[in-house]
């Protein structure tokens, strides 16, 4: 009896011992956690670790951890790529590839999951993190305890999902886990168990993060910065916002009626006892179609920093480019239906739907055109940003051009479910995504660690992701047009679909370069950082406010709270120098009001993490403890009042003359 | 120029061959009405698209180009961010695109909407189709024969699908005939389709259903009304027959494409098959045999 409540349903049985692949995988992610451990003993850096980054809730030192947790999403996430590209490449039949059916759903359904929520969702909120009080002035976001928090349930979720390879398995019922086949009756093991509380942590550190943000943009900006003159990416970042805080909880909410309809045999989505899937896959949907452009309109923003800044102009057509944001924004809520066109919901419902959806592509359209507006009669300067960003323009302009296309019912009855709509997504979530995420890593890189990325090693980067991404998804489209049905783990040799997976597959390896570049690109970085170093605190020239203060930034931020009169304030502060140069004012510094560090966040993720993987394990002991041990400590920090302490005003303008000693140094050596 | 034209050329030239030598895009080669409308529909909102997407994507790379820094001949105007007229123009040029093609897909959405029967073909063939795990079961009431993988009906008469599942959620779809409909347990959809010439056609579970999905594939020959009716006659001479026993074992998670022929079938099969879902006292086949097929592995 106590065995069960402390082990559950978990036996050794339960490790797949026999699977060379997956053992492998785990004997790899086992020895890297132990070289990340062993070298944390090594070099002593337990209490360095603790204090400046566990505990942390500076908004920088959370975004950089969000970022490096989607980076190594990534590699996950596209070791995962690689192995459908090379199974599909392999299992024309009578072969059968190399991995079982049961594996291979598995994997697509661990890539999507994985893609989306930890490494998606993680990199934009770790740039959100980072840039948004930087570029709105502010010295933290509202909620800088929650922030930790939401970042260590992120991490948790992303934790539960790893731990899913070697213990138990992972669920194999596509990557919104439809009803019914992903209620008990068709998938009777952990699997599913183990998504829900993967998406349920990272759900709730998202919506929460979503919340802190939100607040953060209307109530923290500085003296003068009205709403519309607001940075764009801060704009498109708060139109996201809005998506999370609305769209999260439906999230959350149908994903715990699926742990009700698993764990207490309720029927909310069975296809028997009056329970319906249809309702599932609805209420899924309108939550996954704000999240597409929850994911994009970040991106959207930073390309229009990227633009305006590399090609020396003003964005053309702030305005506009609010209203279409905005109108993208509220959109996304009217369009869920078009992922289902073929459920059966008739010809009136259908239009509607399919209208909508072509709507969107109207505020989408003008932002394109502002962009081209912005870029012409500009001096464009093919830095690594903007060569993702025209990337991107390119790509983005095909790939929405097949989102329209499926969004006429009559065309969707033919492609739905087909690889074309693999390549779709991708060439939306990639060339829109994706390629604006390394646009703007590359971008603010210098602002985040005080030095630059290697340029070159950028450009091959781009280049490799930009080619290999045209190899691996073309001939998706060609394949959806020859009927090839997506998540196939074979298919008959006489079909023909061969010869253009392997060209997929050959693509997948030409992006596998490209992430290799980046990762080369940071390595050789960090080790010529001397000579890569920002000394300016704006490399690029910049025209908004994280450009005005020194790189990396001050833990405070802004030593002086800046006032601002316009869109792009940094800018004309450097017009006005350059034509006044007398009337610069001396700073004046007053005393800094900071959140003091907290284990809170830290040890919330710990424990709700332990507690998630209990429940997928039936361990009520532990997941009693650890449960009742998260609300504790809610319950506890509520009591602390020494939450926020001061810099005094002294010790900032220290700081500050440090920091300027430290570039003229540097300004001499270079 | 000239060299690159003619790489340009060798490239366009190589695609299409490439595309023709299979021979094998199914939904570029429709055999059947509806397929055709949805294959004009899809070349008509490309077309209209392009009208866009061209001129777009010439001028990404023309204005690149143009305004690279290093060309100091190029116009310079930092502080131009603003223009009635050419945002008027952006604006307006989608909008009526959109408008056109909004236009377009009220009218094909209700012309095929898969509910409605079709204007031509005639008095409608009805075959009842149940998918189960993993397999296509399919039920001709008139004629009252079962097939499994495989149907059989003449070209230009018109055929009504009506669909159900015994299984998790599947969609069904002949892509030379027709678009998909997704098949539910407990519920029924339904898919008129018409083949305009005798033919074998593919057919296939488009939507992911478990381990056995891959092979959910199911073959259809279109022939003439005698030689339906000379297929039916010899379907009747099987010596199995579709009762609620066979069905059960039908019913069992399976991973075989081999096409079965049933001499009869029970009338109400396919009701009850709908029906097991919506009471308490029938359990569905398919979620008890999962369950015990798992109980024993267990």
């Amino acid at each position: 009896m106590l065995e069960h409540l402390i082990f559950g349903k978990l036996t050794l049985g339960d490790i797949p011992f026999d699977n060379p692949i997956i053992m492998g995988a785990g004997a790899f992610m086992g020895l890297v956690v132990l070289a990340v451990l062993g070298s944390l003993f090594y070099f002593k850096k337990w209490k360095w670790l603790w204090s400046e980054w566990l505990t942390s809730v500076d908004h920088k030192k959370i975004g950089i951890m969000y970022i490096i947790l989607a980076f190594v999403m990534l590699l996950r996430g596209f070791t995962d790529a690689i192995m459908m590209r090379l199974q599909q490449a392999m299992a024309y039949s009578p072969h059968m590839g190399y991995l079982p059916p049961e594996h291979f759903d598995q994997i697509f359904t661990a890539h999507g999951v994985i893609m989306i929520f930890f490494m998606a969702m993680a990199f934009v909120f770790g740039l959100v993190n980072i840039i948004v009080p930087l570029q709105i002035g502010a010295r933290d976001v509202a909620y800088p305890m929650l922030n930790a928090l939401s970042f260590w349930m992120t991490a948790a979720g992303a934790i539960l999902i790893n731990v899913s390879l070697v213990i138990g398995d992972f669920a194999g019922t596509g990557w919104l886990a439809y009803p019914p086949l992903s209620e008990l009756a068709y998938s009777p093991t952990v699997g599913v168990d183990y998504y829900l509380w993967s998406l349920t942590l990272s759900g709730i550190g998202t919506l929460i993060g979503g919340i802190n943000i939100l607040v953060t943009i209307i109530k923290m900006r500085c003296p003068g910065m009205t709403l519309m003159k607001m940075p764009l990416f801060t704009w498109s970042v708060l139109c996201a916002m809005i998506l999370i805080v609305v769209s999260f909880p439906l999230l959350n909410i149908t994903l715990f009626m699926l742990f009700l309809d698993r764990f207490f045999g309720m029927h909310f989505f069975t296809n028997t006892m009056g329970g319906n899937p249809m309702m599932y896959i609805n209420l899924i949907w309108t939550w996954g179609h704000p999240e597409v452009y929850i994911l994009v309109l970040p991106a959207f923003g930073i390309y229009s920093e990227v633009v305006s800044t590399f090609c020396k102009k003003t964005l053309f057509g702030y305005k506009a480019m609010v209203y279409a944001t905005m109108g993208i924004a509220v959109l996304a809520f009217s369009v869920w239906l078009h992922h289902f066109f073929t459920m059966g919901s008739g010809a009136d419902v259908n239009s509607f739907f399919g209208i909508a959806t072509m709507i969107i592509s109207i505020p989408t359209g003008v932002k394109l055109f502002n962009w081209l507006a912005t870029m012409y009669r500009g001096r464009i300067t093919f830095s690594v940003p903007m060569l993702w960003t025209i990337g991107f323009m390119i790509t983005f302009t095909i790939g929405g051009m097949t989102g329209v296309l499926m969004s006429v019912p009559g065309v969707d009855f033919q492609m739905h479910n087909s690889v074309f709509l693999v390549a779709h997504f991708h060439n939306t979530i990639i060339g829109g995504v994706a390629f604006g995420l390394f646009a703007g890593l590359n971008y603010w890189f210098p602002k985040i660690f005080g030095f630059r990325l290697h340029e070159k090693l950028g450009k091959c980067a781009f280049w490799c992701w930009f080619v290999g991404f045209y190899l691996a998804f073309m001939p998706l489209y060609i394949l959806g047009f020859m009927g090839m049905t997506r998540r196939l783990d074979h298919y008959s040799a006489a079909s023909g679909f061969h010869p253009f997976l392997v060209v997929a597959a050959i693509g997948a390896f030409v992006i596998l370069c490209g992430i290799i570049f980046q990762l080369v690109q940071i390595a050789v970085s960090i080790k010529n950082r001397e000579s890569l170093r920002d000394v300016t605190g704006d490399p690029w020239d910049g025209r908004t406010l994280e450009w005005s203060i020194p790189s990396p930034a001050p833990f405070y931020n802004f030593a002086e709270t800046p006032v601002v009169d316009s869109i792009d304030p940094y800018w004309k502060e450097k017009q006005e120098k350059l034509s006044h140069p007398e009337a610069v004012k001396k700073p004046v510094y007053k005393d800094i009001h900071m959140p003091k560090n907290t284990a809170v966040g830290f040890l919330i993720g710990v424990t709700t993490g332990i507690f998630g993987f209990a429940m997928v394990w039936d361990m009520f002991l532990i997941a009693a403890i650890f449960g009742i041990a998260s609300i504790a400590i809610i319950i506890a920090r509520s009591f602390n009042w020494h939450i926020d302490y001061y810099v005094k005003a002294a010790e900032v303008e220290k700081t500050e003359a440090q920091i300027r000693t430290s570039v003229e140094t540097q300004t001499q050596v270079v | 120029m000239d060299k690159l034209r003619h790489i340009f050329k060798l490239l366009c030239f190589s695609g299409v061959v490439l595309l023709l030598s299979g021979c094998k895009a199914v939904v570029l080669d429709p055999k059947g009405w509806v397929a055709k409308q949805e294959l004009h529909l899809l070349i008509t909102a490309v077309l209209l698209m392009l009208i866009v997407v061209v001129p777009v994507l010439v001028l990404i790379l023309v204005i690149a180009r143009r305004y690279r820094s290093s060309n100091k001949k190029a116009k310079y105007t930092p502080d131009w961010a603003h223009s009635n007229t050419l945002e008027a123009i952006w604006w307006a040029i989608p909008c009526a695109i959109i408008v056109v093609l909004a236009t377009i897909t009220w009218k094909t959405t209700h012309k095929l909407d898969p509910y409605k029967s079709l204007a031509v073909g005639g008095k409608p063939l009805t075959i009842e189709v149940v998918a189960l795990q993993w397999r296509w079961l399919f039920i001709y009431p008139e004629q009252n024969i079962a097939t499994i993988n495989h149907i059989e009906f003449p070209a230009n008469r018109q055929v009504q699908f009506l669909i159900t599942a015994d299984a998790p959620m599947n969609s069904f779809q002949i892509p030379q005939l027709a678009g998909q409909i997704y098949a539910m347990a407990g519920m029924q959809t339904k898919l008129h389709i018409i083949a305009d010439q005798p033919g074998t056609y593919q057919g296939r579970s488009v939507s992911f259903s478990g381990d056995g999905f891959s092979d959910m594939k199911f073959t259809v020959k279109a022939t003439t009304d005698q030689a339906f009716n000379q297929w039916v006659q010899s379907v009747k001479q099987s010596s199995n027959v579709l009762n609620d026993e066979t069905y059960r074992k039908i019913a069992a998670p399976h991973e075989d494409e081999a096409a079965q022929y049933f001499a009869s079938v029970d009338s109400n099969l396919y009701h009850d098959i709908i029906m097991s879902y919506k009471m308490p006292s029938k359990q569905p086949v398919a979620v008890n045999a999962t369950v015990k097929a798992t109980q024993i592995t267990n």
